[in-house]
């Protein structure tokens, strides 16, 4: 798969993006709207300018592995999938139908491309660790990058698998949290607060860079130095806006967790993204 | 053989297979002194991973290892690796990532450490997933064959096994099968359907029974799911009187797998033995005796059940 380093060219493919998440969700009637956009432009970067992988082979053994451990994000992942040619784009309007490959949370079985079957919070980091320790078993074969939520980061398995990488030298295994502040119920830090996470993820012995999940000079530039930690895994603490991208969905973070656009709502979010600057 | 306990030969069958199978990875959760890989991860130290006491990063991380091509036995007392339903249920059934879930120390059979120890509901929950499969072997012989079948087989697998040694049920020249129901002895009065601990002392009591002239068939299960159901069928038209056995809870395991074949395809009169309530500290022999898991105490209850 061909990689970029053009900002702009990366920028612009995640506005497109941005559009389809949208159209998908409506069509759908359901789904997670602000976590998708809260991550769209990580996922952009990791598949048009850091992961090696090839959309011809979804199974290609020596691959990068990302595993969205915040699976109802996934409509993110399949707008990011159908673009590098993983399947046809009009598949994307299948979101949540009955027999479409594009389930609700991410199916490893029915869509190649996906790498494990999340959606029960808290699971995917401990299969992305796994993963990254039978690559260091065999050499290094491949890396592995895993996108955690906030509200995620409250289960107790996430903080296993936190104490365990850095102990067991994983440093093929980036760690993204796509931190939007805001879960189903009210505010991260109104539920149950995660600060001082930074802190915490140093007292793990994490590599921790903290940076703006919106901006791409910053996310390429924390990836590339991710994946050359040695001896620690790194932890990319990335603030983010919840629906970043639309306007009524910024302002309401709490709000659009997992309500879809009506169809005037829609246009009005469209219509925002074609003018959004990054 | 000198009576053997399950997890002991299970032990064994890794030390010996590591050699021919690099893509093995063995993973425990702070009990490899108990589920007794140490063998293993001292012949092959860097295929050996020691988590810690967290379960559910264990089950996640054996579905990933799975995932990257390798075939990880990860190992945990049966209660607490079954306990981990959860992750057990997203990150290996549905996501299809084929990890030997091996849960040692099943049933009353573990003795003093008491109930909090005992896994009394494990193969209820695994039986309520659609794909895993789930082995429950009898003796060492059994053991060391099933092992070495998990090795190559596709599909996620629950491997349960005993603390307390099981004495051999056995000839040298047994083959395991999988998912062929194992008949251990004829007899046309009742049939006797067990599996792991219980094997034995089902063969006592058809033993004994046989002394007032009642003709037991002795079925091991080893193979819980799939369940051979023709022969279990076949011999439950024969001998319209069925009882189960297992150490383990009355609902849902071996019992209920069996309930809910016969009520549907060859509905005769079923008696459960098993466990109804909790568990307690005790010798294992004691803890057998009192909750009727003795050959002496089955033959009681199948009279009973017979005669009714």
């Amino acid at each position: 798969m061909q990689q970029t380093t053009d900002i702009i060219a990366l920028q612009e493919i995640a506005r497109e993006l941005r559009v389809d998440i949208i159209r998908m969700l409506t069509a759908a009637g359901s789904g997670h709207p602000g976590g998708s956009l809260s991550a769209i432009d990580i996922v952009t970067c990791l598949y048009f300018s850091h992961l090696r992988h090839q959309p011809e082979e979804p199974h290609w053994p020596d691959r990068d592995r990302f595993i969205l451990s915040k699976g109802h994000g996934v409509p993110a992942v399949y707008a990011v999938l159908a673009k590098c040619g993983y399947f046809p784009k009009e598949k994307l309007m299948t979101l949540r139908q009955i027999e479409s490959p594009l389930q609700g949370h991410p199916d490893r079985v029915r869509l190649p491309g996906i790498e494990a079957s999340t959606g029960s919070l808290g699971q995917g980091l401990s299969i992305a660790l796994g993963l990254a320790l039978a690559s260091k078993i065999d050499n290094n074969r491949f890396h592995v990058y895993c996108m955690i939520g906030d509200g995620e980061t409250q289960a107790g398995q996430i903080w296993e698998a936190l104490m365990a990488a850095p102990h067991l030298k994983a440093d093929t295994l980036t760690v993204i949290l796509d931190y939007n502040k805001a879960q189903i119920d009210g505010l991260t830090n109104e539920i149950m607060n995660l600060e001082p996470v930074v802190d915490k993820l140093r007292a793990f012995n994490w590599n921790v860079e903290e940076i703006d999940g919106h901006n791409y000079s910053q996310v390429l530039g924390a990836l590339a130095r991710a994946k050359s930690s040695r001896g620690k895994p790194a932890f990319i603490v990335a603030h983010t806006i919840k629906g970043r991208g639309v306007s009524f969905m910024e302002a309401n973070l709490v709000d659009w967790h997992g309500k879809t656009p009506t169809p005037a709502e829609c246009e009005k979010a469209l219509a925002d993204i074609q003018v959004m600057r990054y | 053989m000198a009576a053997t306990a399950t997890r002991a030969a299970f032990g064994e069958a890794l030390a010996t297979l590591g050699e021919k199978y690099p893509n093995i990875i063995v993973v425990d959760a702070d009990l490899a002194k108990s589920t007794m890989t140490l063998a293993f991860a001292k012949k092959f130290p860097n295929r050996h991973l020691d988590i810690g006491i967290a379960e559910g990063n264990l089950v996640g991380i054996g579905a990933g290892l799975a995932l990257a091509g390798k075939i990880p036995f990860i190992c945990s007392f049966a209660c607490f690796l079954a306990g981990r339903f959860e992750q057990i249920r997203l990150s290996v059934a549905y996501t299809e990532s084929n990890v030997r879930l091996v849960g040692t120390h099943a049933g009353i059979g573990i003795g003093e450490d008491g109930y909090s120890q005992m896994a009394l509901e494990d193969i209820a929950l695994m039986r309520s997933l659609p794909n895993v499969d789930i082995l429950q072997p009898a003796d060492k012989s059994e053991t060391l064959q099933a092992v070495e079948f998990l090795v190559h087989h596709d599909r996620p697998t629950y491997l349960r096994l005993t603390r307390h040694k099981l004495d051999d049920v056995h000839e040298p020249s047994y083959r395991f099968q999988f998912g062929k129901g194992d008949l251990l002895r004829e007899g046309n009065d009742v049939v006797l359907i067990t599996t792991g601990g219980l094997v034995k002392p089902a063969l006592d009591a058809a033993q004994y029974l046989s002394q007032t002239g009642i003709n037991a068939a002795v079925i091991n299960i080893h193979s819980i799911r799939p369940l051979d159901d023709e022969l279990i069928v076949k011999w439950a038209g024969k001998t319209r009187h069925v009882v189960t056995l297992e150490d383990h809870s009355i609902r849902g395991g071996l019992g209920g797998a069996v309930a809910e074949l016969l009520s549907e395809e060859m509905p005769v009169p079923l008696k459960r033995i098993g466990m109804s309530g909790f568990g307690e500290s005790g010798t294992q022999e004691a803890l057998y005796e009192k909750y009727g898991f003795t050959g002496t105490a089955i033959t009681a209850t199948v009279k009973k059940f017979l005669k009714a």
